[in-house]
């Protein structure tokens, strides 16, 4: 090929110029420039990864498998756990709705999670020693992203679990099927081969004494404990609460239940428990719930699972009285602002256990008599951006404090915490987290993605999931995560598709070579927004030209 | 169509590249040193599709013939943006003469060429709607039927628009042109004028016709190839939206061939020897209105009185979609 800014070499015989000479560049009113917008996924992403970064390398295959795990855990130190229990907002915000079905990110986040353990990649070495000590109180998820991302800053850390094991709620309230334990050790212990201490059965029962030996507190002790409501029961009734039977389960002593069993509540442990139920034997697993499935606050999926399992759920009902193998049951009603409330009108129901999933409180003794911080709405309040409690030092995150309770924004939250801590110990303010423009489907052009749609997990036969604690989805092979990592449209992030550079009528845009992008030539671009319009993934703006 | 079908690589067929692909896989024009032979500084208006098609056509032929490439051009846009003297644009050997004889000076180079035994060199001529359809169809005509081995190209804009936009006969029924005021009762260019140009070309039985837009840049890359590795004459006609002439935004260029293509309204086809080899389908099915409703030339079909013009344009859109099965219906 001739050189591309060449001049004509051949033609008439006196040698015309060349156009290069004329700059059309000034007729310009407005130009385009190259922008970089956060997608839906990673804005919806309560722990904050780089979804788009990580699924990009993904998409490069095997060369790019390790790069993504990388990209993944400089967020979240738990990919091979979250790929299986968390309830991917991500997903539900994905612009690729528009077009087919959403990006299964979750997927290949588990993916890339079980590829690292398979094959044994390290988390990053800590920064430098910078001589100061943390101790975070409690071992779930937000604790031991908390240790990770402050051990990753260089600081030495020392977690204490109550428990005789380390995972919180992973651990003791997760049933293994959805989480196998083989997982959840291997990713923890991979923290611990950064040089995070997990201390278990060492309760932490003076705060006094934790600042008095820690530079720093983070507590992030949960909220373990099963909220109760006052049921009329008779002497021979069985009622047990859902989250210690998870415990217990989940530390290999499964209780007797019986052949029917009622759980009372709405939630995620609701479904975990009546599934677990019928793993455990019980033929009848009935859900009682008040509301209605709209208002139901478990997720759907978690729902679908359980009734694909052969669980029932009664809707609108209240459990007003336990005898013996019976109970009683009272219809319900939603008035105008949907509040349930009573009929008057009874049936019975046989179950020999009832067992109680109306909401878990956190769990507060170490900071009885502690005046200086502020527990409000059964949680620790905590400064928005810096999570730190009202005494200097304390910070808090996860369960335990205000926000969402679920693993991924535990996560989140205890790599927040993180943050704050090491500002903290440097004198530092730490600034707002950065409000970010999104790639809204708006700016998309989706003619240019070819339909595709999701690689589903394969999961396991209904029949066969209820017989045991086996793991119920399956996880994506290497050439299928692939597949479904190029399904990402890249919002809001030039990926390389040459649509600027081909469709330019002035050929006034430069390709730099690979992952280099490209360059727009101002002295020869008239402005037309053709590049912009094209652009698949909306990562070009057209802004007025101030001359 | 039988153009080269990418892998699911994020993007499909219809982006230029992407940098998941094999070298080998990627159009001509996603490459850093592509040919460029219409190069930059030419004074094509803001989002001119006929710039852009003739870069595409012309890279295409350029690396077919091994850079063994000379152009006639007719007189046109096409000319008149791209060498303003004593400057050139273009970077193959190119010759203008005048406006009605591009094919005629084509054949004539052809002819010259095989005189001297340079089989090896391959002419092109290219002109718009008004140099092809009106002014050179005589010399058009001619090279077809002696079938001259030349490829010549048509970008049809769909009227005269370097002189002010007037009609030719290949402006659209109903299109306001400077020429076609939208007055009286019959607004814009009357219904049942002008000529396709395809089907002239096709009733020559030449070796190869084709149509295509600048919406899908493999389908046109596909079919310069497959005109440079047949010999005799050829006809490539592009429809090449011209935001003066149509009265549209320059950044919809390639959005209003797309939607001419989703639509029915742009057939975009494929013959050998006067038969119908191929057919683009319609992959997403567009209203007529998503290609009318953008161009000022047919803002009257959306005011009072409007309403049989557009039912007009919606059963033009139907007879195309049954005379060539763009919804594959019968395949």
């Amino acid at each position: 090929m001739t050189s591309h800014d060449a001049p004509p070499t051949l033609g008439l015989s006196t040698g015309p110029a060349t156009s290069l000479a004329y700059h059309t560049g000034t007729w310009r009113t407005e130009r385009p420039v190259y922008v970089e917008l956060a997608p839906p996924c990673s804005l919806a992403c309560p722990s904050g990864e780089d979804i788009r970064g990580w699924l990009g390398s993904t998409q490069e295959g095997e060369a790019g498998f390790e790069a993504a795990w990388r990209r993944l855990v400089a967020a979240n130190p738990f990919p091979a756990i979250m790929g299986r229990i968390c309830y991917h907002p991500c997903q539900t915000s994905c612009n690729r709705t528009d077009v087919d079905e959403e990006v299964g990110i979750n997927a290949v986040e588990r993916f890339l999670g079980d590829t690292a353990l398979e094959r044994g990649w390290a988390l990053p070495a800590p920064a430098a020693s910078s001589g100061r000590t943390v101790l975070v109180v409690g071992s779930g998820p937000a604790g031991l992203s908390a240790a990770y991302h402050l051990r990753q800053l260089g600081h030495a850390v020392v977690v204490r679990e109550a428990a005789a094991e380390p995972g919180g709620m992973m651990r003791y309230g997760i049933p293994a099927y959805r989480l196998p334990r083989d997982v959840l050790a291997a990713e923890i212990r991979r923290i611990e081969d950064t040089g995070v201490t997990i201390e278990c059965s060492t309760p932490v029962t003076s705060l006094d004494e934790a600042q008095a030996e820690f530079d720093a507190v983070v507590l992030t002790v949960g909220a373990g404990v099963a909220h109760h409501v006052d049921i009329p029961a008779g002497a021979a009734s069985k009622i047990v609460d859902a989250i210690d039977v998870l415990r217990d389960v989940a530390s290999g002593h499964a209780p007797l239940l019986g052949r029917r069993v009622a759980v009372y509540g709405g939630g995620n442990t609701a479904m975990d428990a009546a599934r677990t139920a019928r793993r455990l034997g019980a033929q009848e697993a009935v859900v009682v719930y008040r509301r209605t499935r709209e208002q139901m606050p478990a997720h759907p999926t978690e729902l679908e699972d359980a009734v694909g399992e052969g669980v029932r759920v009664q809707w609108l009902s209240t459990i007003s009285q336990v005898e013996g193998p019976t109970i009683t049951i009272e219809k319900m009603e939603l008035d105008e602002d949907g509040r349930p409330h009573g009929t008057g009108e009874f049936e019975e129901l046989d179950a020999d256990t009832v067992m109680l999933a109306v909401g878990q409180d956190a769990d507060l003794t170490l900071l009885e008599g502690v005046g200086d911080v502020t527990v409000a709405d059964g949680v620790v309040q905590v400064d928005p951006t810096t999570l730190m409690t009202g005494r200097d030092g304390v910070f808090a995150a996860g369960d335990v404090s205000p926000g969402s309770r679920t693993a991924t924004y535990a996560i989140g939250r205890g790599a927040r915490a993180a943050k704050a801590v090491d500002a903290w110990l440097a004198s530092r303010v730490l600034p707002a987290e950065p409000v970010q423009r999104e790639a809204t489907a708006e700016r998309l052009q989706p003619w240019y993605y070819s339909d595709a749609p999701k690689q589903h997990r394969a999961e396991l036969e209904a029949a066969r999931r209820v017989t045991g604690f086996e793991e119920v989805l399956s996880g994506l092979d290497a050439e299928h995560a692939v597949f479904e990592a190029r399904r990402c449209m890249s919002c809001g992030s030039c990926f390389e598709c040459d649509n600027c550079f081909g469709m330019c009528p002035d050929d006034a845009i430069k390709k730099l070579g690979p992952g280099m992008r490209y360059e727009i030539d101002y002295d020869y671009c008239k402005g037309c927004g053709i590049c912009a319009e094209e652009c698949p993934c909306g990562a070009i703006d057209m802004i007025p030209e101030v001359r | 169509m039988t153009t080269v079908h990418i892998p699911f690589l994020q993007t499909g067929t219809l982006a230029v590249g992407g940098r998941l692909l094999d070298d080998a896989e990627r159009s001509v024009q996603s490459h850093a040193d592509r040919p460029a032979s219409l190069t930059k500084g030419h004074r094509a208006c803001q989002g001119c599709a006929e710039a852009l098609a003739a870069r595409w056509v012309m890279d295409t032929a350029v690396e077919a013939s091994d850079g063994k490439l000379v152009v006639a051009n007719a007189t046109g846009c096409l000319e008149v943006f791209s060498t303003l003297y004593p400057e050139s644009a273009w970077k193959p050997p190119w010759i203008h003469s005048l406006f009605a004889n591009a094919a005629a000076v084509a054949t004539g180079i052809a002819a010259s060429l095989h005189a001297q035994g340079r089989d090896d060199v391959r002419v092109l001529a290219q002109g718009g709607d008004g140099g092809t359809v009106d002014i050179g169809l005589a010399a058009v005509s001619g090279m077809f039927e002696r079938n001259d081995d030349v490829l010549y190209v048509c970008y049809d804009n769909q009227g005269y628009m370097n002189t002010g936009v007037q009609r030719s006969s290949a402006t659209p029924a109903s299109a306001r042109t400077a020429t076609t005021p939208a007055v009286g009762r019959t607004p814009g260019q009357a219904f049942g004028q002008g000529k396709s140009m395809v089907k002239i070309a096709m009733a020559h039985e030449i070796p190869y016709v084709a149509s295509a837009t600048v919406a899908d840049l493999r389908d046109l890359e596909h079919k310069v190839r497959t005109a440079m590795s047949i010999r005799g004459a050829r006809y490539l006609h592009v429809l090449v939206p011209c935001p003066v002439g149509w009265g549209s935004s320059s950044s919809q260029s390639i959005a209003l061939s797309r939607a001419a293509v989703q639509s029915g309204i742009f057939p975009v086809v494929e013959a050998r020897a006067g038969e119908l080899t191929d057919v683009q389908r319609i992959r997403e099915r567009a209203d007529v209105e998503e290609y009318l409703r953008p161009q000022a030339r047919f803002a009257h079909l959306f005011k009072p009185g409007g309403e049989d013009a557009l039912e007009r344009w919606r059963a033009l859109a139907e007879a195309n979609i049954r005379r060539y099965d763009l919804l594959g219906e019968r395949s």
